[in-house]
């Protein structure tokens, strides 16, 4: 099969799937290193879902050991992250439900919303508007102003625009469809938009009053 | 083109996916719409603000957690 693979050039073995085989082989330690490249990002799509930072560091370990435990079945048609994604997104949505007493969470359920779907502020942002927070104030905003999306729409928006994955291994990580993949995207980063231009946008005199009460700007 | 027509390309413009032609064409709406202007570059600052601050931290010793924990599962058999 390798051969094959060589021979077709553009299909070169993506390297998890070597440290995959490795584990399966009864190497732990490939393990190890598969969870050192990963475990920030699951632990981020798990805080994105479940809201909570005790549930998501529950997540993280029972995604990991339970893609461990899985990886029999883990059978190469998609990347292994992706793979990854998709138990550590049930995972989430598991520990969500046990939270809101089996009310119904779901990752693909279409929000029906209006808001961020066509621009309403339409002023210029100050240029580098986040020099203006320290670093504790800019992620404090980042996080408020994510936390009020669909998890639906986070999850997207962190995969597509913050991991960098492709709308295909995004619709494949989430069992989403492309054009639902596209249809969240282009919501939540204009939701996002929408919600940070109230702490970046240009301060004009009538609204001269700064995030950290700085006077009229002259 | 109109700015709803705009808007639905805005993706495929920051992802830079779109056509020779089509980035033409949006490029000719950018130069008389000021608000579509807007709305672009806010947008590509939105998604970069994200990509590079980190908004949730990883706890201190969850990794070794989460090794540990996986290292015990492997002594029952793996």
């Amino acid at each position: 099969m390798a051969t094959i693979q060589s021979i077709a050039g553009e299909n070169e073995q993506h390297p998890d799937v070597a440290l995959v085989e490795r584990v399966r082989a009864g190497d732990v330690s490939a393990y190890d290193t598969l969870v050192r490249k990963y475990d920030r990002q699951v632990f981020r799509i798990a805080q994105h879902i479940t809201q909570n930072r005790e549930d998501a560091e529950d997540v993280m370990q029972d995604a990991f050991l339970k893609a461990y435990e899985k990886l029999d079945q883990f059978q190469g048609n998609s990347k292994f992250y992706t793979w990854l994604v998709r138990i550590a997104v049930n995972e989430s949505l598991m520990r969500l439900r046990k939270r809101r007493t089996g009310k119904m969470v779901s990752i693909d359920e279409d929000v029906e919303t209006e808001e961020g779907s066509v621009p309403r502020d339409l002023a210029d942002w100050a240029p580098d508007p986040e020099q203006n927070y320290t670093q504790s104030e800019l992620a404090e905003i980042l996080r408020k102003t994510i936390q009020g999306l669909p998890p639906g729409f986070k999850v997207v928006f962190e995969l597509r625009d913050v991991q960098g994955l492709s709308t295909e291994d995004t619709a494949d990580a989430l069992g989403l469809s492309i054009p639902a993949v596209k249809s969240r995207l282009l919501r939540a980063r204009l939701q996002l938009r929408e919600r940070l231009a109230r702490y970046f946008r240009k301060k004009t005199v009538s609204a001269a009053m700064g995030p950290k009460g700085m006077g009229v700007d002259k | 083109m109109t700015c709803t027509e705009f808007l639905a390309l805005l993706d495929d413009l920051i992802d830079d996916s779109v056509t020779t032609n089509m980035r033409a064409d949006l490029q000719e709406h950018l130069r008389g719409c000021e608000h579509c202007e807007v709305t672009l570059n806010t947008t590509r600052k939105t998604i970069q603000i994200y990509r590079s601050n980190e908004i949730y931290d990883m706890p201190a010793g969850l990794r070794e957690r989460l090794h540990a924990a996986i290292m015990a599962r492997c002594k029952k058999g793996c």
